[in-house]
């Protein structure tokens, strides 16, 4: 499984006064079990870029792969790549509708015309990877807390069984505790299920905590891709584009600037602790 | 008494059945004291559901107490004749700036909240000028606020508050859906507010980064005030605002780490100018002649 995007372009109100670019030529390839995190401002093409990796939106020009195959061909099963390919949006609880948690998880696999066994065994599986626990799955979604009813929404598209998961912004809104454990169970899924994940998220923090790979988008165009540390290392350009490094890799940098000789590639706390400690002799105390 | 005080305020949400039987009392807030002086800039953290929304909602008279009692500019907010001067006192800015935007054009919704209560045409233009004008919203003041990028829409919000000519603004996580450039714009706009025209700022947020400038922080849990003081003395104890479920800035958090491993750095760290005044003099030492010691500032990076 990999997904290879080729030249994608997109056009907003093409042949209108207001045609703007949303994507200009972009390609990348994701291989099996990848960690993808996908940075840009607002309006950088991130979100119009993710909507082509499940085919909601065909591109002007280019293509998308999924497992080599061509998924805008005449007679490509759009409906069973997005089983394969399951996209969680920005505020994915706005969509839960159902009048308890396990019928909203259900949803989707049920319309995958499953039996019911399965559907259940589905949404089950879906919710405990979530980490919600029992108590909650025949309340209503709308009692649950912001936190809870996103787990939710993310169980729903988990009981598809996807191969690929795109979030975007899965934590926006909520709080550090709360943004901590959706990312912690994002990363269980990726390292226990060997899941791909593509993230959208603001945060350079996160990305830099769980990510192998970091793509920037800056005006529908891909501006940078590669390690976490590779890419922070751009963070005067990442600031042109309003992005900004993690804090600590500044910290770091100015550290060097006066000769200190902090070791390349620190992008988390942790890095950064363990590398001070050790230049100073105080690894004992790691 | 300061501009906003509460004093043990408590609030419950209850919830009843379909016969008005009541099924469960949720207590948000548990007394609760509060003074918040005139002019400052207080910065109020709390995770999810810790009563933080529930207590700016009672500052202009959303919600009032179930006990306990709120007052605004001396004024009770359970008094129903005071309510409306306590909302056009006491300004809010939510979440999400999509629900808060009502006008067609900028100015419009700039004005809508003066025209609503009768203030005289010409004085509405003025203050419509004079808000777009402290928010830095002049030059798209013709254009639709579907235009806008997030941040954009959220100082067109504020500028409706300051067109209530408010004492005092509670920003309820108004960067919470904006990316870090509208963040930054916000931040800004609202600091600038509170010291150019004096105006109190109550800011609730989750973002730490933007509660280092604030006069006061009060940290909420459960309903109740755990912790109230400078940004640096909150920012000290590491390890009781994560038993809050809340986090601190990384060049903090760095401090304390490194502090924990046996380094002399003081706790309540809160800038990289700070770390480094006190990490370089330790580098120094274990690299005789090979640090630049100068001014700190010279190499200003962030």
């Amino acid at each position: 499984m990999s997904i290879r995007a080729e030249n994608l372009t997109y056009i907003y109100g093409a042949g209108t006064a207001l045609e703007q670019y949303a994507l200009k030529n972009v390609s990348f390839e994701i291989p099996e079990g990848q960690f993808v995190g996908l940075i840009g401002h607002t309006g950088s093409g991130k979100s119009t870029l993710i909507q082509h990796l499940n085919g909601l939106l065909r591109p002007a020009s280019g293509t998308v792969y999924y497992d080599g195959t061509d998924i805008y061909s005449e007679g490509y099963s759009l409906r069973n790549l997005r089983s394969k390919v399951g996209l969680v949006f920005q505020y994915p609880e706005h969509q839960l509708f159902e009048v308890d948690v396990f019928s909203d998880v259900c949803y989707g696999p049920k319309n995958l015309g499953l039996d019911k066994e399965d559907v259940e065994e589905r949404a089950k599986e879906a919710l405990r990877q979530v980490g919600l626990k029992e108590k909650y799955w025949d309340q209503s979604p709308f009692e649950l807390s912001g936190g809870q009813k996103r787990r939710v929404a993310i169980a729903g598209v988990l009981a598809m069984n996807p191969r690929v998961l795109i979030l975007d912004e899965p934590t926006a809104g909520l709080d550090p505790k709360g943004r901590d454990e959706i990312l912690e169970e994002i990363g269980s899924l990726h390292r226990e299920r060997g899941m791909s994940i593509v993230l959208v998220s603001h945060s350079m923090e996160d990305i830099a905590r769980y990510a192998d790979r970091l793509m920037v988008m800056n005006h529908g165009e891909k501006v940078f891709d590669g390690a976490p540390r590779e890419v922070f290392e751009h963070y005067r350009e990442l600031e042109s584009m309003g992005l900004a490094a993690p804090q600590v890799t500044y910290i770091v940098h100015q550290l060097k600037e006066r000769g200190v000789p902090m070791e390349d590639g620190i992008t988390t706390v942790a890095q950064a602790k363990e590398a001070v400690l050790r230049l100073l002799g105080k690894e004992g105390q790691i | 008494m300061g501009i906003i005080k509460a004093s043990r305020l408590v609030f419950d949400y209850i919830r009843r059945d379909e016969d008005e039987n009541i099924q469960e009392v949720d207590r948000a807030i548990d007394n609760l004291d509060l003074d918040i002086e005139k002019g400052s800039f207080v910065a109020v953290l709390g995770h999810n559901g810790s009563g933080k929304s529930t207590l700016a909602k009672h500052i202009n008279g959303i919600l009032t107490p179930t006990q306990g009692t709120v007052w605004v500019s001396g004024m009770d907010t359970t008094d129903e004749e005071a309510v409306w001067e306590i909302r056009k006192r006491a300004g809010m800015v939510f979440q999400n700036p999509d629900n808060q935007i009502i006008g067609n054009v900028v100015e419009e919704d700039v004005g809508f909240g003066p025209e609503n209560i009768g203030v005289p045409t010409d004085e509405i233009w003025r203050r419509v000028d004079e808000s777009l004008e402290a928010v830095g919203m002049t030059a798209y003041r013709y254009k639709s606020p579907n235009k806008l990028s997030g941040g954009q829409k959220q100082r067109v919000a504020i500028a409706g508050v300051m067109a209530m000519r408010p004492e005092c603004i509670v920003l309820d996580e108004p960067t919470a859906m904006l990316d870090p450039n509208g963040r930054r714009e916000v931040i800004k706009t609202v600091g600038e507010l509170n010291r150019r025209e004096g105006i109190t700022v109550l800011l609730i947020t989750h973002y730490m980064e933007e509660v280092i400038s604030a006069d006061r922080v009060i940290v909420m849990d459960d309903g109740k005030l755990v912790m109230d003081g400078t940004p640096r003395e909150i920012f000290s104890d590491v390890e009781r605002l994560k038993s809050y479920r809340l986090d601190v800035p990384q060049v903090t958090e760095l401090a304390w780490e490194l502090r924990k491993g046996g380094l002399e750095i003081p706790a309540g760290i809160l800038s990289s100018e700070e770390l480094m005044e006190h990490l370089l003099p330790l580098f120094d030492k274990r690299f005789p002649g090979q640090i630049h010691m100068g001014s700190l500032g010279e190499y200003h990076v962030d």
